[in-house]
């Protein structure tokens, strides 16, 4: 039976999201900024699947701005947040779809602690060093997990800048927190379907009313003109069903795969000698899907190509362009060493995961790194 | 048998690919990222990749990418910049195939449970009753077997080289049969991690280690004129030492860096007896004992270049002396020098400084 051991970085949909947005595929076809009937159909769809995510994600509709997704939403708060001229600030752990869009304009970057936790002593520091205008501090961790305090990283900033705006890249944070409380305290953040059983290419970004956003797509004027182009109606409807899925069966989830993951990572600790919890012992600010490792005297790239051959599938940290592996900035953050690094695993699970995914990897894996460390005999 | 094929985005490795696959192994397609700087899309760039992936796509066979940037800046890149420091010629195709296509490549296919890897090299491999030979390709005007004579006789037992004995005309006719993307593509030239749009070597060694002007003097060391970069100066190089005055070409013999100092002379003092190679492997030991022991060998001082016949090989310490057979045109410290038998590899090494 095949292992799918990578949900941080995709999912299958969820039926129910697959279900609803064929409709809007077919007969259902218009533009919602359309002048007709249809148009108006369309609209409404897009309306009501503004209001039911505002419900469950704790913001007004009008906050709702629909994207293509999570790096969309990311370089839009980046770049329409702030004020495009280096006065913004991110954490080094930060999804690159933020990390770069802030280092491109000169940004400045706030160090975190050996688990990935963001520093707020450093955070106050970095804020103290020049203007600030925007901050940006990841929900959840997609390479480890790692739940960052959201509230004491909010308390920091609103004593530090009071003018600053606080957004949050919240796209793994879906399945495994309770948005409307995590991101609660913070005036904008990005959500991606694909992480949470919808389709690709679709997402939002919320932005608290008051905050002023900068479009950085200009046209039709669609989303209040804080982001032009043709709603994906299909896919906007689609992640609203599976958000609505998601939320409902939330609690349950993480109980059940958070058992799956203690289960998976307790085995590797018990079965790969010298394997290390790369969050160490405290589960207590873990995302439940998602159980990081990393393995000495192994490197990912022919781990993941022997674990692929056992139809388990994994990650590591992220590809370039060109799709070879990347060092992982996460780790390199953490102060992870080098050597270390290269041997991380990422086992992550979702709503399709079940016990015989992780028994399939508590066998692949042990194995496929004790050929690697035999040097494949 | 499971072979890993090497795909590099061009065409003969497509094609090799193709053949291995067609041979009846199960294939899986693997592309090194070894450059993560600028390229010409010389050798890895991402458009490379692209193709190499599409070209595995077409073909039906799985397709990998493998991160070897940081061994090949150590082993590589590293090894180039300082060799210039020290005067020397580098070659890093050489390099590259010793360090990453045939070392670290290899082990990563092995440990993976390929049974060999298969490469897009203009080369055969000959079995002969002493075990497995590099032998020279098909289609003499494309032949690798110069940048490939580090094979070991192990290795060889690892590896195909399924276009060796085609002609480019006939890789190229076969792609374009299967339809592949990479039929038409140009060969790669040069170095590929210099690009020749943003100012070539000068650019990126003088980034990397500053460049340095130096006199250029003659045998009595009067000074004949003055050069911008001493570390871009190569034995044997004429152009762009600005002492042609009296119309007799002057030859660059000796290059000190760390002196700031160019001596030129003429053609005739470019040719020498002999040469020393150190960093010298064979094939296997008796490859090792055939060229100490033959006297009708021939050695080829660069990748394209003519052979010159050897009289003799004589083991040194740390490595060989070469006898040419006749005064023979002196090859730049750090150039290989590769001996063949016939159009058997038997070993090469790399020239050093006198």
């Amino acid at each position: 039976m095949p292992a799918y051991l990578d949900h941080a970085a995709t999912g299958p949909m969820r039926p129910e999201a697959v279900e609803a947005m064929l409709p809007f595929l077919t007969d259902r076809f218009a533009n919602p900024s359309g002048a007709h009937r249809r148009a108006r159909d369309a609209r409404r769809a897009v309306d009501e699947a503004r209001e039911e995510l505002a419900a469950l994600v704790g913001c007004e509709p009008g906050d709702v701005v629909f994207t293509s997704g999570g790096t969309e939403s990311d370089n839009l708060a980046v770049f329409g947040l702030g004020t495009g001229d280096g006065a913004v600030v991110c954490s080094a752990v930060e999804h690159h779809a933020v990390l770069d869009p802030v280092e491109s304009i000169e940004g400045r970057v706030v160090a975190v602690d050996r688990r990935g936790r963001v520093d707020v002593d450093d955070l106050r520091r970095v804020i103290a060093d020049g203007p600030v205008r925007m901050v940006s501090i990841m929900a959840v961790n997609n390479e480890t997990g790692l739940i960052q305090p959201l509230d004491e990283v909010a308390s920091a900033v609103r004593a530090a800048a009071p003018d600053a705006v606080l957004h949050s890249d919240a796209v793994q944070a879906f399945c495994w927190t309770d948005v409307a409380r995590m991101c609660a305290p913070v005036d904008s953040f990005s959500l991606s379907a694909h992480k949470f059983g919808g389709p690709k290419g679709v997402g939002a970004l919320i932005v608290r009313s008051g905050v002023p956003l900068r479009a950085q797509l200009l046209g039709g004027g669609q989303e209040r003109e804080r982001r032009s182009g043709t709603q994906n109606v299909a896919g906007i409807v689609a992640m609203v069903v599976a958000a609505r899925c998601t939320a409902a069966e939330r609690d349950a989830e993480i109980a059940r795969v958070g058992a799956l993951r203690d289960h998976l990572l307790n085995g590797l600790l018990e079965r790969i000698d010298g394997v290390v919890d790369t969050l160490g012992p405290d589960r207590s600010d873990r995302a439940a899907g998602i159980a990081h490792v990393c393995i000495p005297g192994v490197e990912s790239e022919a781990l993941l190509y022997l674990l692929e051959r056992e139809d388990v599938s994994a990650s590591a940290a992220s590809s370039c362009a060109s799709g070879a592996l990347q060092s992982s900035h996460v780790l390199a953050a953490m102060g992870v060493d080098a050597d270390l690094a290269r041997g991380s695993l990422r086992l992550s699970l979702g709503h399709t995961t079940t016990a015989s995914d992780t028994d399939d990897a508590l066998v692949v894996v042990p194995a496929a790194v004790e050929r690697l460390r035999n040097g494949g005999l | 048998m499971r072979v890993l094929a090497a795909m590099s985005g061009g065409v003969d490795s497509s094609v090799a690919a193709a053949l291995v696959r067609d041979e009846g192994h199960e294939v899986v397609g693997v592309t090194m990222r070894l450059w993560g700087g600028p390229s010409d899309s010389g050798c890895c760039s991402v458009s490379d990749v692209d193709d190499a992936r599409r070209v595995a796509q077409q073909l039906d066979i799985e397709h990998l990418v493998f991160n070897f940037s940081e061994d090949f800046d150590r082993q590589v890149v590293g090894p180039y910049v300082d060799d210039h420091v020290r005067g020397l010629t580098p070659n890093p195709c050489i390099e590259c195939n010793r360090h990453l296509k045939f070392s670290r490549l290899l082990d990563r296919a092995l440990a993976l449970g390929f049974d060999a890897i298969a490469t897009g090299h203009h080369a055969r491999i000959e079995r002969t009753a002493t075990g497995p030979r590099l032998a020279r390709a098909a289609d003499r005007a494309k032949d690798q077997s110069y940048v490939l004579h580090m094979l070991d006789a192990a290795c060889l037992e690892r590896l195909l080289l399924p276009i060796g004995s085609m002609t480019k005309d006939e890789v190229r006719a076969r792609a374009t049969a299967l339809g592949l993307r990479t039929a038409t593509k140009p060969d790669s030239q040069d170095v590929c991690f210099i690009t020749r749009t943003d100012g070539g070597r000068s650019t990126f060694l003088g980034d990397r280690i500053g460049l340095h002007p130096a006199d250029v003097v003659d045998a009595d060391g009067t000074r004949l004129g003055r050069i911008d970069a001493v570390e871009l100066v190569t034995i044997g190089q004429r152009r762009g030492l600005g002492v042609g005055i009296d119309g007799r070409p002057r030859y660059a013999v000796e290059v000190d860096v760390p002196g700031r100092r160019i001596r030129v002379g003429d053609v005739g003092e470019l040719d020498v007896d002999g040469e020393r190679l150190g960093s010298v492997t064979w094939v296997d030991a008796a490859a090792r004992a055939h060229a100490l022991a033959a006297d009708d060998l021939v050695g080829q001082t660069s990748a394209h270049g003519a052979v010159v016949p050897v009289a003799s090989i004589t083991a040194v310490d740390g490595g060989v002396d070469i006898d040419w057979a006749r005064p023979t045109r002196r090859v730049a410290p750090g150039q290989s020098i590769v001996l063949y038998d016939g159009d058997l590899v038997l070993g090469g090494g790399i020239v050093t400084p006198r």
